[in-house]
């Protein structure tokens, strides 16, 4: 009796922790799935044409998305211009310069925002800077892309500006310098690598949000100048591209979005690299 | 190291009133810490501004519909008649199947990577998993479009049909035409897509639970599988509650891949196979065209529901796994 409920139970053993393994191998293989993929069908895709082309009219074949990847190019600059600074220094502020409550209420208003569907951002970005113009416009898109960049970013400035070591601060205050001094001129060329990386990670996340350009920025099938007019995106297009019923369309689809992940993925893996070579050991 | 700084600004002697204003001042740390203040002070009035906006601007809906919105199954544009009923029931569905599916592989993994695999494997892994959650929502949707839709209809479909459709609570679930877009699908792919947060969370969570624990167990005869389930499982179970919630939250507010697999119809209908809507979903489809002003009114209203949603299921999933890390979390 006893040694039938051991075999039982050694056998479960085996059986249970090998489907752990097989699980977490599965979920391992979705990713490498996903990446061949978008190699074999956006690699057979991708030509010259795409980089260089505006979209060619419904029917014709051929053409590319250069405005498309000039656009989100546009879209990227603009939210880094808006979302930057102040992740940034709210970052700085959490770090060297926050009491408690305040900081406390900055840090959970912080996380809310982190929360928030990226499709509720795109509605609040459209009642800020699409209603009172009437028209869509890349502003509006790096209005909402912008917002995006904020937490993330405020998270990852605090947690490097954390890990610099507070005798750095202690030395440098001994020396005299003022706490601002300080900040300045030690603690943040200490951070800096760790803060690069967190800043290209937000980047690299809001880089391939579809759903808040739906309706700010909008798309285009043209060059768009300036700044007050629907532009087109990577992943807008991808979208597009996708649900519409043409097969070029979809070829093209598929390159994009292989254009996309490698951006995102190459971006990823890339800081994740630097920062374990320049020996920080901490993960954003 | 904030409290060392105190200390020091402490250390200045205190001077006379005005000069000990302009002396601060020329030091430039007041200045400083008023400029980061004001922008941190941006993230809450950002926040604010948010909430305020998506309740102004559904006015029109919320005092035409009342609570009624919530109830009322028809969408009809034409006629100025909206309810919530087919997105809230489309969101809830495809997040419920989603999670069905993704907490069991996700645990698994987790307790893999957190038990049996050695340290190295495990970040390598952990790495790599971290990248699936990198990848953009619009990605998911062209696989989902091109690989899940056409295997729905052709393989899986058929076969949960034939096997679930006869099992005698649940088979209704599972009846029905299948047009490979639907419910199912559209769970199937967010599983792909929450998966990775419930794994990084939750094997966080199953690191921090003591050595001793797993000793005890191992010492009084137990198998790995009954130390790690019976034990270590349970030990963090408020932890990996709240990864579940994350989950949840994600699965929620996810927008392009739902929209592009789920078929796009504001419909209730028992079975999974059937197309439905989602709020998200919604949104994403009729904003641009939404000609009337309560039509606009009532989609924002929709973006109101769904950040609530998301933001009560955040605040909990944060709770919870705040109480394990901080090592509140007891075997059972």
């Amino acid at each position: 009796m006893s040694r039938v409920l051991l075999i039982w139970r050694k056998s479960l053993n085996v059986l249970m922790l090998t489907l752990t393994g097989v699980a977490a191998l599965s979920v391992v293989s979705v990713l490498f799935l996903i990446l061949g993929y978008l190699v074999w069908n956006g690699g057979r895709s991708l030509n010259w044409d795409f980089f260089t082309q505006l979209p060619k009219p419904v029917g014709e074949t051929g053409g590319g998305m250069a405005n498309a990847i000039v656009g989100s190019l546009k879209l990227l600059l603009l939210a880094a211009l808006m979302g930057l600074p102040v992740g940034l220094m709210a970052g700085v502020y959490l770090a060297e310069f926050g009491g408690k409550t305040f900081s406390y209420v900055i840090r959970y208003t912080t996380d809310l925002l982190n929360g928030v569907p990226s499709i509720v951002i795109g509605i609040f970005a459209y009642s800020l800077a699409v209603l009172p113009v009437k028209h869509f416009s890349a502003l509006a898109g790096g209005v909402a892309l912008g917002i995006m960049v904020i937490p993330i970013t405020v998270r990852s400035t605090e947690e490097f500006l954390r890990a610099v070591p507070g005798s750095l601060r202690e030395g440098a205050m001994a020396l005299g310098a003022s706490k601002w001094r300080t900040i300045a001129t030690v603690v943040l060329p200490a951070a800096k690598g760790g803060i690069i990386t967190g800043v290209l990670l937000a980047l690299a996340r809001v880089a391939g949000e579809t759903a808040p350009l739906l309706f700010t920025a909008f798309s285009n099938r043209f060059w768009s100048p300036g700044w007050g007019q629907p532009i087109a995106s990577l992943p807008v297009m991808i979208y597009t591209y996708a649900i519409a019923p043409y097969d070029d369309w979809h070829r093209q689809a598929w390159a994009a979005g292989l254009i996309l992940l490698a951006l995102v993925l190459v971006a990823n893996v890339g800081t994740r690299l630097a920062l374990s070579r320049g020996g920080a050991g901490r993960s954003v | 190291m904030s409290t060392t700084a105190t200390t020091i600004e402490r250390a200045v002697p205190p001077q006379a009133g005005p000069r000990a204003f302009v002396h601060r001042l020329r030091d430039g740390d007041q200045i400083a810490h008023i400029i980061t203040l004001v922008f941190a002070a941006g993230i809450l009035l950002i926040t604010s501004l948010l909430v305020y906006e998506l309740w102004v601007n559904s006015h029109l809906s919320r005092s035409k519909f009342g609570w009624l919105f919530f109830w009322t199954r028809t969408w009809d544009p034409i006629f100025d008649n909206f309810g919530a009923a087919p997105f809230i029931y489309g969101t809830l569905v495809t997040a419920v199947v989603s999670l069905v599916i993704a907490v069991p592989l996700g645990l698994a993994a987790a307790i893999f990577l957190s038990e049996l695999a050695p340290r190295r494997i495990s970040d390598t892994i952990s790495f790599l998993i971290d990248l699936l959650a990198a990848v953009p929502s619009v990605i998911y949707g062209l696989l989902g479009i091109f690989i899940v839709v056409p295997l729905m209809r052709t393989t899986i479909g058929p076969i949960l049909i034939g096997t679930l459709g006869y099992v005698p609570v649940i088979g209704k679930f599972f009846k029905g035409p299948n047009y490979g877009v639907g419910f199912f699908t559209a769970g199937i792919v967010l599983a792909i897509m929450v998966v990775p947060f419930i794994i990084s969370v939750s094997r966080e969570v199953l690191l921090t639970v003591p050595r001793e624990q797993r000793e005890a167990a191992l010492a009084l005869g137990a198998t790995r599988w009954e130390a790690t389930w019976k034990v270590v499982v349970p030990w963090a179970k408020t932890g990996i509650m709240g990864s579940v919630f994350l989950a949840l939250a994600r699965a929620l507010g996810e927008t392009m891949a739902v929209t592009m697999v789920i078929g796009n119809d504001p419909k209730i209908s028992a079975s999974l196979f059937a197309p439905g809507y989602t709020i998200a979903a919604v949104i994403a489809n009729e904003f641009t065209e939404a000609t009337g002003d309560l039509y606009l009114s009532a989609l924002i209203e929709l973006g109101l529901v769904l950040f609530l949603m998301t933001f009560i299921l955040n605040g909990l999933a944060r709770l919870l796994i705040v109480a394990t890390e901080r090592g509140g979390g007891h075997p059972a």
